[in-house]
Formats: structure tokens, sequence, C-alpha cells
């Protein structure tokens, strides 16, 4: 649990560096967004943002004795990701741009989208889980 | 170059604080969200550290005045509670609870190179697409002029 606060620590200085020093919100779909769909500057600054990303993963890949990888088979996995994808530019953000950014504002748009993702959430975890029974029971 | 720099170094950090409190790995979402199985709150730590760090610094920044230079600022827009906005998250809840990935862990997690992770992060960003294909073509063609850089 220490570990899990550090690590929520060091994500809202990052989200407080990126807002003073260059105004932009760390909403990781908004940036994923921004690096497939600006132009010029804007594109490239969400492109490095993701790249920094990229390279915590390699690092703690290559220095870290387990990998954790993604239990459920590819094409669950597919359907996820495309809702995952479709869902989060249809709601205007995840986890980091309503979860730690927007209810770090106090935005009511984003505690009605975290209220509502984490609902959806639980309630698909419990019917696979415990109604399908897939998977191994956490 | 300097903001170019200052952007990668902020995904490092972001992408560091994901990885040293376990949300890379889809299992310790999973066990969040699971409130009937074996609950694990780690998600809430996580939630609770970033946002009390973000939180204080926006409202230090906002006693002094002036944290950046407004004409650089590109905050949130929108502003409506409508029907994209609850049937977007709740769609992306689904997606969420079904294979434990958010769209940062998904990204961090490729350093990995498990297939299934590829595989997610495709068809996140093809599921992106789908739905602003058509907005980016009007962004494309207007929008991006006005950027002031």
């Amino acid at each position: 649990m220490l570990l899990a606060i550090f690590g929520g620590i060091l994500i809202g200085l990052s989200a407080s560096l990126y807002w003073s020093r260059s105004g932009r919100i760390a909403g990781i779909s908004g940036i994923v967004s921004s690096a497939l769909s600006s132009r010029g500057h804007e594109r490239w600054v969400s492109a490095s943002f993701l790249l920094g990303l990229l390279a915590a993963g390699l690092c703690f890949a290559l220095f870290s004795h387990r990998v954790p990888a993604p239990t459920v088979p590819l094409l669950p996995l597919a359907g996820a990701g495309l809702l995952v994808g479709f869902g989060t530019r249809m709601g205007g953000g995840c986890t980091s741009g309503h979860g730690v950014c927007g209810l770090s504002r106090l935005s009511a748009r984003s505690l009605v989208a975290v209220l509502t993702f984490m609902l959806t959430a639980a309630i698909t975890v419990f019917v696979v889980a415990h109604v399908l029974k897939i998977g191994t029971p956490s | 170059m300097k903001a170019l720099l200052t952007a990668t170094g902020c995904g490092l950090l972001f992408g560091v604080g994901l990885c040293v409190s376990g949300m890379t790995d889809p299992a310790n979402i999973i066990a969040f969200l699971d409130v009937s199985g074996k609950w694990s709150p780690n998600l809430a730590g996580v939630m609770l550290g970033a946002i009390a760090v973000h939180a204080s610094w926006l409202r230090l920044a906002a006693r002094r005045g002036r944290a950046t230079a407004e004409s650089s600022l590109r905050p949130a827009t929108a502003k409506r509670i409508d029907g994209a906005l609850v049937g977007g998250a709740a769609l992306f809840g689904i997606g969420w609870g079904m294979s434990g990935y958010c769209p940062g862990p998904a990204i961090v997690a490729l350093g990995s190179g498990a297939p299934g992770t590829l595989v997610f992060v495709a068809a996140m960003v093809f599921g992106m697409m789908l739905r602003e294909g058509t907005t980016w073509t009007t962004k494309r063609s207007g929008r991006h002029s006005t950027i002031p850089h």
C-alpha cells in the first residue's frame, strides 16, 4: 500500500509539472489521441510524453524479475481495447484525465465519469469472475 | 526542443509511478474492482496519492497567481454532463473491467512485449480512431493553425 501511495505521488507530480511547465492536462487517452491526430508541435509534445511512458515500461521490464502480462485471451482483450479506446474518446478522458486531473480540480463532469466507469468496471469484473466464472478468482 | 524534453520527462515520471505502484499489472486492477473477491485497496492508494499532490499543487499555483503563461494553457474545454460523457465512461469501464488495462498502464506495459498488451493497445488506438475519425478531419483542416507557437 505504501508503494501504491508513493507511485501515486509520482503520478501527481508528473501531472503537476506537465500542467505548470507546458499547460497541458496529463490525461493519457487525450495524449494518445493528440499524438495520432494533432499536427506540428502539439503532436510532437504528445508523442514525447508517450515516449517517456514507453521508456519507463522498458526500464521496468529490463530490471524487474517479474514482468506482468495480461491473462485474458487475445480476442476478449481486443474487444476490451476497442471499448477502452472508443469509450475514453467519447467520454473525454480515462483514469488519468478524469480520475487524477479532473478530480483534483473538483470537476463535476469528471466525478460523474469516474463514478460511472468504476461502477461498470466493477459490474464487469463481477460478471466475469463470479457469474461466468472465467479465469482464476482473485 | 525544451518542451519536448519536458514532456518526455513528465511521461517518464508518470510511467515510473505506474510501475512502482503495480498498476501496470492487470491482476492488481482486477483485484481492486473485484469488490466481492479478495479486495485490494492499492488503486485507491495510487489515486489518493496522485490527487493529494496534484490538487495541492493546483491550489498553490492559483494562490500565487500564475503557474505558467496563460496563453500557453490548454485547459479542459467541455462543460456539460451529457450522454456522451456517461455513455463513454460506461463503455470504457466495461473494457477496463474485462482487461484490467486503462490507457496509461497499457502503454507502459508495452515495454514488456507481451502479445496481449500489443493486441490491446492496437485495438484501443483503432477504437479511438473509430470515435474520432470524423472530428479529426475537421481538426486537421482548420484548428491546428490557431494554436500559437
